[in-house]
């Protein structure tokens, strides 16, 4: 026979042992109570943000998608209702994740892991699929027995695991569908899925989506949190003794007895805790932890052991939130006997509010007065300057010009600088000697050669900062770009 | 073979019997699906062998059963090209050059296409930018000395200069001084007197009406009365400021002296016509065309 070490009989001092621990696989009890519903609510404002949103509409005009939110790779433009991005402003994509980081670090440390627990799509995804599988195969205690049942598969046993796995993977699937549907017209994309249609890589997306979604929300579940996840490893760091953490609070709960046991020592007068041991917070919690532990890394803090533990309460009538949001001090305060102390607006909060509305605020006000007219100008190497035949000096330059606006523009080019220079575009008859003018089309760039000459005996300096002007003709919208005009 | 049964106290696990330094190896075989996973790719490859080309025999290679090459994936793949390609070089090859600069599309296509062909065939020669060198002619100014309009331009590059093609452009610069038609003094003063022309400073004490009078005898022919050139005999204009070789007196004296003829290869035949039309639009669009 095999003599194995149960790893609870190791003192600390033993540090031999096991490695790798095998997962025990986690069966969470239903629950109902205030944090219960309040992630029923979450998850069904992210799944229908996340399922619905490429249906939204809007109208950007003729030829424009009109879809609210589209990430439109082929064209390289992404579309956030009123707002539209071109691949040179993706700069504002940093902005928004360090916005996201600072607001992430924010509700740390007034919450702990708010983010965890109620909004993190592993979370909501995971919850949904156990919501599913316990409509299925029934609560903790028949999931436990089905599991560990020896009896051969009946036809009942089986149709409910397949009905499980079906139901699963008819939500993965509509996941990835979701997803590629914000990649391209999305009532035109599902006609084309449905017809098979659609290109390859919708179909590829949808598989590898539909297979990230089944094995992590069906398999791996609260292993991601624990084992792939960075973030308990960060938290950590930005975690201080105000922010509020699901506790149980042990100076209340210590110390364990039956329910019939501290009756009768309450009745004698003595100090009893009010944790009955019931191990309904260990029951219903998905990462399969002990909160009365402590605070620990598992922890995904979502508050479904304080509505267990509150259902317990409220039936023995003991006050409710023995396992509670609480913090560190508190615990300590209570224990001197001194009232409970809460505290959001501190200098840490102060700080990463500042850093959000800061970044925040100057990221609208540049997207709000952004230019819709860009020029880039840049200057001919080879040769950089041309002598003609009348001694006069041509330098010429790759000018881009960027039309973010939906409409057609009639923009007029000149530069200056040089004294007496005009000014000629490729492909373009000048009207005027130093003001050519031609179209540029709507959402477009467009690559015009240029010739800037000016006479040597006017400019005299080897090199004279030329600046271009760029004007829209019918709005008076004015983009500018500096270079330098060069004699040989 | 001892007996292996060992069993490990502190993880329950048989022991493989191994022991170095008194640590004792654990029996813990590679998971069933890495192993069979491990014999599936070994399958997979012997397929692979057989279905696509793969040994190299002395002569060939195996063909593989599919009939597969890569060679006839690049010939499917260059087709293609061709295919997207073909309308915008047939519309390309059937515009008039003039109808090509006014079309934006035409004359994007002709310039992309034009610059990849330049870089291909003409740096060696004008450089990346077509900026020339001494004897080798800048294409970006407005000096042209056999025509900057885009037919002659055109006509240059199909038929090249002094190439031997039958309607190549022919004339060259005669050797005063070698050949024994000027003497080395009436060289200098005729030297001077060309870059008077042209406003540049004269050697002091040279005699101008000597001068004007040698050029109207041996030069005017073919640059002109006023030195304004030619461009049906490929005759450089002698008074604006731009010089193939050089404007310097001893330049010129050698130019006078020795004779120029400077060689551009006719591409006809070398370029198909859509590539040398998309040539001499990009040549134009360097700035220098009439």
């Amino acid at each position: 026979m095999n003599k194995t070490v149960n790893p609870k009989d190791l003192t600390s001092d033993d540090d031999y042992g096991p490695l790798y621990a095998a997962r025990k696989k986690v069966y969470p009890q239903s629950v109902s109570g205030a944090f219960r519903r309040i992630k029923w609510g979450l998850m069904a404002v992210c799944l229908g943000v996340y399922y619905f949103l490429p249906f939204v509409r809007w109208n950007r005009g003729f030829g424009a998608p009109n879809q609210a939110v589209l990430i439109d790779l082929p064209n390289s433009r992404f579309y956030f209702f009123f707002i539209e991005l071109w691949p040179q402003e993706v700069y504002y994509f940093t902005g928004l994740l360090i916005v996201a980081a600072v607001a992430l670090f924010l509700m740390n440390s007034i919450g702990g892991r708010i983010w965890c627990g109620y909004l993190c799509p592993q979370t909501v995804w995971t919850d949904l699929f156990y919501a599913v599988e316990r409509l299925i195969e029934g609560d903790r205690r028949e999931r436990m027995k089905k599991d560990k049942s020896s009896d051969p598969m009946k036809l009942e046993r089986i149709s409910e695991i397949v009905l499980k796995h079906s139901i699963w993977l008819l939500i993965a699937w509509w996941t990835g569908g979701a997803w590629v549907l914000y990649f391209n017209d999305a009532p035109t994309l599902v006609k084309e899925l449905v017809t098979f249609q659609a290109p390859m890589i919708a179909y590829i997306w949808i598989g590898i989506l539909t297979a990230t979604t089944y094995l992590l929300a069906g398999y791996m579940r609260e292993q991601v949190c624990t084992y792939m996840c960075p973030w308990p490893r960060i938290q950590a760091a930005l975690t201080d003794e105000w922010a509020l953490n699901v506790t149980y609070r042990y100076d209340r709960g210590e110390k364990r007895t039956s329910v019939k046991k501290a009756a009768e020592l309450r009745a004698l007068g003595e100090q009893v805790g009010d944790c009955v041991d019931c191990y309904q917070c260990v029951a219903v919690c998905p990462t399969g932890i002990d909160i009365r532990n402590g605070p620990q890394m598992e922890c995904i803090q979502c508050g479904l052991c304080i509505d267990a533990c509150d259902n317990v309460m409220t039936k023995i009538g003991r006050p409710k939130r023995l396992i509670g949001y609480d913090n560190d001090i508190n615990i300590q305060r209570r224990q001197e006997g001194k009232a409970p102390v809460y505290r959001i607006v501190r200098a840490r909060t102060i700080v990463y509010s500042a850093i959000i509305v800061a970044i925040g605020g100057f990221m609208t006000y540049t997207l709000a007065t952004r230019s819709l007219l860009d020029v880039n100008v840049l200057h001919d190497r080879n040769p950089i300057a041309v002598k003609l035949s009348d001694g006069s000096i041509r330098n010429a330059y790759t000018v881009r010009l960027l039309n973010k606006s939906g409409y057609d523009r009639v923009i007029a080019i000149d530069a200056h600088g040089p004294a007496n220079a005009t000014v000629h575009i490729i492909g373009v008859d000048s009207v005027t000697p130093d003001r050519p003018m031609i179209v540029i089309p709507r959402d477009s760039t467009s690559e015009l050669r240029l010739l800037v000459t000016a006479p040597a005996d006017d400019n005299p300096q080897k090199s004279i900062p030329v600046r271009f002007h760029v004007t829209d003709i019918g709005l008076g919208e004015v983009a500018s770009a500096t270079d330098n005009f060069v004699s040989p | 073979m001892t007996d292996h049964s060992e069993v490990d106290a502190v993880t329950g696990k048989s022991t493989t019997g191994h022991e170095w330094d008194g640590i004792k190896e654990l029996n813990t075989p590679l998971p069933r699906w890495w192993v069979i996973s491990f014999y599936l790719t070994i399958i997979w490859s012997i397929a692979y062998w057989i279905v696509y080309p793969a040994w190299p025999l002395i002569q060939s290679n195996t063909t593989g059963v599919f009939g597969y090459s890569s060679r006839a994936d690049v010939a499917v793949e260059l087709a293609n090209l061709e295919k997207i390609r073909g309308d915008k070089m047939v519309a390309l090859g059937a515009a008039s050059l003039a109808d090509i600069e006014k079309a934006p599309a035409l004359l994007a296509l002709a310039r992309a296409k034009g610059k990849t062909v330049f870089g291909d065939n003409c740096v060696p020669c004008h450089g990346s930018g077509g900026a020339g060198a001494k004897g080798y002619p800048n294409l970006n100014d407005d000096e042209w000395l056999w025509g900057g309009t885009l037919d002659q331009i055109m006509q240059t590059i199909q038929y090249g200069v002094r190439s031997g093609h039958a309607k190549t452009h022919e004339g060259q610069m005669l050797a005063f001084g070698k050949d024994g038609v000027l003497k080395s003094d009436e060289i200098v003063t005729v030297a001077n007197y060309v870059r008077s022309l042209a406003g540049l400073p004269t050697r002091n004490g040279f005699d101008a009406a000597k001068g004007e009078k040698i050029f109207a005898e041996n030069c005017a022919a073919c640059h002109g009365d006023g030195g304004k050139g030619n461009q049906e005999l490929g005759a450089p204009n002698l008074t604006d400021k731009i010089w193939l070789y050089g404007s310097d007196e001893a330049s010129l004296i050698e130019t006078i002296g020795q004779g120029r003829a400077g060689v551009m290869p006719a591409w006809e035949g070398r370029l198909d016509p859509a590539t040398i039309k998309a040539m001499a639009v990009y040549v134009h669009s360097l700035g220098g065309g009439k």
